[in-house]
């Protein structure tokens, strides 16, 4: 990549757009799927971990791009770990002084961001070779694709599961009255984990290219 | 230099993490008021939800004030003990209680009909251990609320209890608990469990009876809840922690009565 590149040329634009849909992480290369089965029975916490994710793909992918000159190629995971942890203990913090009930229902699963592969799939395939600018936009593209599968799982579970969309009721009680039930098996993960496949299935047949030859 | 040698490696590692190290020092030290204030929020409304108060972090220190005429800490032997009973960190104090009731002695008196100060005259680990109790107004009439705490299936589960002035009967309870499992022993946090509470006694003839549950779905008793179903451990965590509050705060309850 050459340094007279504009800051949103053709490639940067792909880096930052791809993982979005046809490079999605979690639809394409079926990553961190634990913690997008975990988090999705709401809207709230869903889009709370999707930002943290997001944050810290951005932020370790850049710091780490700036070191990777000057990284011995030994202690390279570790380094990587260091930084990440770093990060998500950053962010767990900040989510406990401002956003604690959310922090609360996620418990855990901000501290396992840590060990979200595309976290240390990113820096490993994309910020150790090259440039802080590409390498943000890498990491943001990766967490907002992740994020954006999160949402659309978090939406039909929410919605179907509990009859609300941010704690809001949008189904009317007069669908109640003649007899709808919220669907209890949408708050369970395993529904996550089909809603994700029905979700590849979309996407797949909407990106023929994506489909391998046999 | 060698960027592949030991002493550039060395050196590196040990500047990374004293550089992170630092950072992550100071952003916990910056953040730590806010923290600190989200916790306090979180106990003045499950304070507050124990007699059936429901608020939000915005308005619990408001409502706590307003609700909560009076607070004050109690030793085992129901004397009074300088301090601020919100303070008072209950997982330290709980924690301090589990460890003294290992003692066998303790256990035997604990089963015992007899007051817990006529039996154990001098215990040092007891004597130690602070018991908070916050008094509420309730459109009048007078809550006593007393905090609980316990050991859990995976971990540590706690809760308020709240009773009416007789202090006998239960006006209401909040439990909450560290890593119950979802859907079973998690349940304790629901409405549906924490509302069989209400109304249920904890004196029988003034002896302490504490609050028992029950398998089966045949809870009738005065002093018996419906225990949840795959939660078995769990439910009789808090019936134990129950007990054992109870009996430590019974000199405090048979007062006036």
């Amino acid at each position: 990549m050459s340094d007279k590149e504009t800051l949103f040329s053709a490639k940067n634009r792909e880096l930052l757009l791809g993982p979005l849909s046809k490079n999605n992480p979690v639809l394409v290369q079926i990553l961190g799927i634990c913690s997008a089965l975990a988090v999705t029975a709401k809207m709230e916490p869903a889009i709370v971990m999707a930002l943290s994710v997001t944050a810290v793909t951005a932020f370790s992918n850049v710091i780490l791009s700036l070191l990777r000159n000057t990284i011995p190629t030994r202690i390279r995971i570790i380094v990587q770990l260091v930084v990440v942890a770093a990060l998500v203990i950053i962010v767990d913090q900040i989510l406990k002084a401002f956003a604690y009930e959310v922090s609360k229902q996620l418990s855990v699963f901000v501290g396992l961001i840590i060990t979200n592969c595309i976290i240390m799939g990113r820096i490993e395939a994309f910020a150790l070779g090259n440039k802080p600018w590409p390498s943000l936009l890498d990491g943001i593209g990766n967490g907002l694709g992740y994020g954006l599968v999160l949402v659309i799982v978090a939406f039909f579970r929410e919605l179907l599961g509990s009859g609300t969309l941010f704690g809001v009721k949008v189904i009317p009680q007069i669908f109640y009255d003649w007899g709808y039930q919220n669907n209890g098996l949408m708050i369970l993960p395993p529904m996550a984990l089909m809603l994700v496949g029905l979700i590849i299935w979309v996407h797949r047949s909407k990106n023929k290219d994506l489909i391998e030859q046999k | 230099m060698n960027k592949q040698g030991n002493t550039y490696t060395f050196i590196y590692s040990i500047v990374l993490v004293v550089v992170v190290a630092a950072i992550l020092a100071i952003v916990s030290l910056s953040l730590k008021p806010y923290q600190d204030e989200n916790i306090e929020n979180e106990k003045r409304q499950n304070i507050l939800s124990s007699v059936n108060v429901s608020s939000t972090p915005e308005n619990s220190a408001e409502l706590f004030n307003k609700i909560i005429t009076k607070q004050f800490i109690l030793n085992y032997k129901g004397e009074a003990i300088e301090g601020n009973a919100f303070a008072v960190d209950i997982p330290t104090e709980g924690k301090k209680l589990q460890k003294a009731l290992k003692n066998p002695e303790l256990q035997k008196a604990l089963k015992d009909g007899q007051l817990l100060s006529e039996t154990i005259k001098d215990n040092k680990a007891l004597m130690d251990i602070k018991f908070p109790v916050f008094v509420a107004d309730i459109d009048g009439a007078i809550k006593y609320i007393l905090p609980t705490y316990g050991v859990g299936l995976w971990g540590p589960v706690w809760g308020y209890i709240s009773l009416n002035e007789d202090k006998n009967t239960v006006y209401g309870v909040l439990f909450d608990h560290k890593g119950e499992t979802p859907g079973l022993g998690a349940e304790i946090t629901q409405p549906f469990f924490q509302k069989q509470f209400s109304g249920k006694t904890i004196f029988e003839n003034s002896s302490l009876k504490a609050i028992t549950v029950k398998k089966g779905g045949n809870a009738t008793g005065a002093h018996e809840v419906d225990a949840i179903s795959g939660g078995t451990i769990t439910s009789k965590a808090v019936e134990t922690m129950i007990a054992d509050y109870l009996k430590c705060y019974e000199q405090f309850l048979k007062q006036i009565q």
